[in-house]
């Protein structure tokens, strides 16, 4: 585990150390399962290719779990996610990078919370933003 | 492309009719399958959910009947989500989950008619609490 981050470490401006995925159709048949979210776009190629996509898609809800993974892995055991939100921009395929990326916009103090507003997004290899969301955190603090 | 309309009597009549509870017992088994479906190895999943598990409790009597709904549109995508956490969701709770379709929107897209559908969802413990509210966007096109 890394280290605790706290509210004092950050300002507006820091980034979400970013994580990499790389998730692949059996990783898609295993969220399908989870889920319960079977929609063929997500594991079966020719279905993909004859709705008109590029091949299989990566669920949205999956692209947001992997966002989600990289600010609770951030948060650590003191902090908490409050509001986690993406809008589906563009497509992540299967066996490509999905990379999570987040960097604070906002600290604020709320009803003696230590709050952050962070925005967030998933870019795929070729360096297009897929997801773009934002989440609002909250950090322990030194004092 | 049919003269059928895009927003369908059907549809309309849907609109903020709140469909269920649909009642989860959250157990240790399922939270384990999804925090590996999504290949997060954090050790907090081992007794609480991780942040997008909300979507496993899905509101089958709205979105069934919002996918099934007579449209010329086919085509599915899911645009957008949001969640807002109130009380964590752990193994042991019964989640009582409720949903209405909130908004109907029409829009011409790049391929033709595009039908936004606005739905939220809120979860509930065993407690009465509201765990989490959920919003979500499904595109027609």
């Amino acid at each position: 585990m890394a280290e605790q981050v706290f509210y004092e470490d950050i300002e507006a401006g820091s980034e979400v150390p970013a994580l990499v995925k790389y998730p692949t159709t059996m990783q898609l048949v295993k969220y399908a399962g989870a889920s319960g979210d079977y929609y063929q776009i997500h594991y079966d190629k020719d279905f993909a290719l004859a709705s008109g996509l590029p091949g299989v898609i990566v669920h949205g809800w999956l692209a947001l779990s992997f966002l989600g993974q990289m600010l609770t892995d951030w948060l650590g055991e003191g902090g908490t996610l409050v509001k986690l939100n993406g809008s589906y921009r563009g497509m992540n395929l299967v066996h490509e990078d999905l990379i999570c990326n987040g960097k604070v916009t906002k600290k604020y103090v709320e009803d003696g919370k230590n709050c952050a507003r962070v925005e967030i997004w998933a870019e795929n290899p070729q360096g297009e933003k897929t997801v773009t969301g934002s989440a609002v955190v909250t950090l322990p603090s030194r004092g | 492309m049919s003269d059928e309309p895009v927003i369908s009597e059907e549809l309309q009549n849907m609109l903020n009719v709140e469909y269920g509870p649909e009642v989860y017992e959250i157990e240790k088994g399922m939270v384990k399958k999804f925090a590996e479906a999504v290949d997060d190895p954090n050790p907090a999943w081992q007794e609480a959910a991780p942040p997008t598990f909300p979507a496993a409790l899905v509101p089958t009597g709205l979105l069934h009947r919002l996918f099934n709904a007579k449209t010329p549109l086919t085509r599915l995508l899911n645009g957008a989500s949001e969640l807002e956490y109130f009380h964590p969701i752990r193994v042991g709770d019964v989640i009582s989950v409720t949903a209405k379709l909130t908004r109907l929107r029409q829009m011409e897209g790049k391929e033709g008619p595009t039908l936004f559908m606005f739905t939220e969802v809120i979860y509930t413990n065993q407690r009465g609490e509201v765990a989490v509210k959920g919003k979500n966007t499904y595109i027609k096109y």
